[in-house]
């Protein structure tokens, strides 16, 4: 009798160290995303976009799946469906109660767009899950070089307006009293976080980004809240999931994203944990 | 009424000419003057939606005025105009807010300047002494969503400050705190403006927690507004000419209040203030 489960297709470190040389730039990919993706998380959480990003992710599953449609890059579908969805995400929806509508209302359309072209598609089936599920192992080397290259690039931007954004984001009341430019500082966060959406829907696919681009800062600010400790720890349990992940799934022959959203989710329940002893410990002394 | 405003040659800390507001097509209220000189501490009374918030906002470059100039110690007001501190309202900052004590007074000192976000020299010493001048220091290191909302409110003082300005404009700073948070944050104002000259405009609708301590009173009402010390404005024939219909001051145990307001115009007070204003006590006190 077959067992249900084949434990050498999840763990197995057979001819390891070739494999790892192979994927040394979806591993370098996956590092720079970890870290980017687990720094712009903190202002995911501290503006309450958690629920955007989902919806910006789906437009970037519907442009990928239209690029791989009519035959174009599915890096730049990808980042188109992200701007557009980002862009509009943030011009209508400065209001919380706004946005949720707009994304509501966005996120349905574009899977449902993405499914279309899927379908409509000829091509390798392979690719056609990849894009919700994650394919880092079949992204081409000069792809990898604009996924990482585009984290470099939000990394940048993200650090360069790093002080106006938190004020913007933690009390933009006075921050536009004290004339922070939040409009543009605002306009100017959805780009990032549209483009940082792209990159991940590649590495772990559309129905999962929000495993490296909001449970990493979650879980951070369950242990801290400094202003510098937050970032850095959520930037390291990015870089931990995103790392621990591939590694672990060059070990077996499943999909790279299980094992992400399982290392991003037990941190976040080890954070959980901590937090709830740590406010006993406390209560009682 | 003690301190009173340093004369000086020097150009005014606020100088609003002719300043006129319209809002859906009509006019709130128009040809306003107002000289604001250091060390003054002045405030703004009326109803809601008599354009007190937007008059702030407009000082603050936020919103323009219909008709009319602003000018800070002589020159034009621009956005974020570092000659300007603001205090907004107490509102509870949400509770898993990741934002220590002293990161919300930082904000001040930090929170506008573009570029990688490294310290600079003396920002931490600044921080320090923001802290300790609003009654903070024991607190610092707290998460802000941990500490109550006078608590709080002395941050968004502090943060106000840290640019040590020579404007300081409160915009309703002392509802939703309790007496005690009142008196305490209305002295650090006081203070603020006796040791550095700066100049205060006071947004309220309770006169009280600041009666002591106020110079000259604008009182916007209907259309038209006053302009004068507390003793000049705050009388039942001058309120009811302002108002156009009958309205009583009372004085009572060094508080002060004012019956008969129109309805209308106090609405929203009436939520927010049901306790201790009196129009909420005796509501339709119309004559």
């Amino acid at each position: 009798m077959n067992p249900l489960v084949d434990w050498g297709d999840v763990f197995s470190f057979q001819d390891y160290g070739q494999l790892l040389a192979l994927l040394s730039n979806s591993l370098i990919a996956g590092a720079v995303l970890g870290l980017v993706g687990g720094l712009i998380s903190t202002f995911v959480m501290q503006r309450d976009l958690a629920f955007a990003v989902h919806g910006v992710s789906e437009l970037s599953f519907a442009g990928a799946a239209a690029a791989l449609l009519f035959g174009g890059s599915v890096v730049a579908g990808s980042i188109g469906g992200a701007l557009i969805a980002a862009i509009l995400i943030g011009v209508l929806g400065a209001r919380a109660r706004d946005r949720n509508s707009i994304v509501g209302v966005l996120m349905p359309f574009g899977l449902g767009l993405g499914i279309l072209f899927l379908s409509l598609y000829q091509g390798r089936s392979a690719n056609r899950f990849g894009l919700l599920t994650g394919q880092i192992v079949s992204v081409s080397s000069p792809d990898l070089g604009w996924l990482i290259g585009i984290s470099v690039v939000v990394l940048a931007g993200l650090l360069l307006m790093w002080n106006p954004l938190r004020f913007d984001s933690l009390d933009p009341e006075s921050a536009a009293a004290r004339g922070v430019p939040t409009r543009v500082v605002s306009l100017a966060f959805m780009v990032l976080l549209g483009l940082i959406v792209a990159v991940s829907v590649h590495i772990i696919g559309a129905l999962l980004v929000m495993a490296l681009l909001v449970t990493p800062a979650a879980a951070a600010m369950r242990l801290s809240a400094g202003p510098v400790a937050v970032p850095v720890l959520a930037a390291l349990f990015g870089f931990v999931s995103a790392v621990g992940g591939i590694l672990l799934a060059l070990a077996g022959t499943l999909p790279v994203s299980p094992y992400i959203t399982t290392i991003s989710f037990l941190i976040y329940g080890g954070c959980w944990i901590a937090q709830r002893i740590r406010t006993r410990v406390r209560r009682i002394g | 009424m003690s301190g009173g405003p340093q004369t000086t040659d020097a150009a005014p800390v606020l100088a609003i000419e002719g300043a006129a507001l319209h809002r859906d097509g009509s006019e709130l209220w128009s040809r306003l003057d107002l000289e604001l000189q250091p060390g003054e501490f002045v405030a703004v009374l009326g109803p809601s939606g008599s354009g007190k918030t937007t008059l702030l906002r407009s000082i603050l470059g936020l919103q323009q005025l219909s008709s009319g100039s602003i000018r800070v110690s002589g020159s034009a007001v621009q956005r974020g105009d570092s000659r300007i501190g603001y205090i907004p309202q107490q509102r509870p900052l949400p509770p898993d807010i990741s934002l220590r004590a002293r990161d919300l007074v930082a904000l001040g000192v930090n929170g506008t300047r573009f570029g990688l976000p490294i310290p600079r020299r003396g920002d931490r010493e600044r921080v320090d002494a923001l802290l300790e001048g609003v009654g903070a220091a024991h607190y610092a290191d707290r998460p802000v969503g941990l500490l109550s909302g006078g608590e709080q409110q002395r941050l968004r003082v502090g943060q106000a400050l840290a640019d040590r300005p020579a404007l300081l404009l409160c915009d309703e700073p002392l509802s939703n705190l309790d007496l005690a948070n009142q008196r305490g944050v209305t002295e650090i104002i006081d203070r603020e403006r006796r040791e550095h000259g700066t100049a205060v405009l006071f947004v309220t609708h309770d006169i009280n927690p600041i009666l002591d301590r106020v110079d000259r009173i604008l009182y916007i009402a209907g259309g038209r507004f006053l302009l004068g010390t507390p003793e000049e404005v705050l009388q039942t024939h001058v309120l009811s000419r302002l108002y156009g219909t009958p309205v009583f001051v009372f004085r009572a145990g060094g508080r002060l209040v004012v019956v008969g307001v129109p309805d209308a115009e106090t609405h929203h007070e009436l939520d927010e203030e049901a306790a201790t204003t009196a129009t909420a006590i005796l509501p339709g006190g119309r004559a």
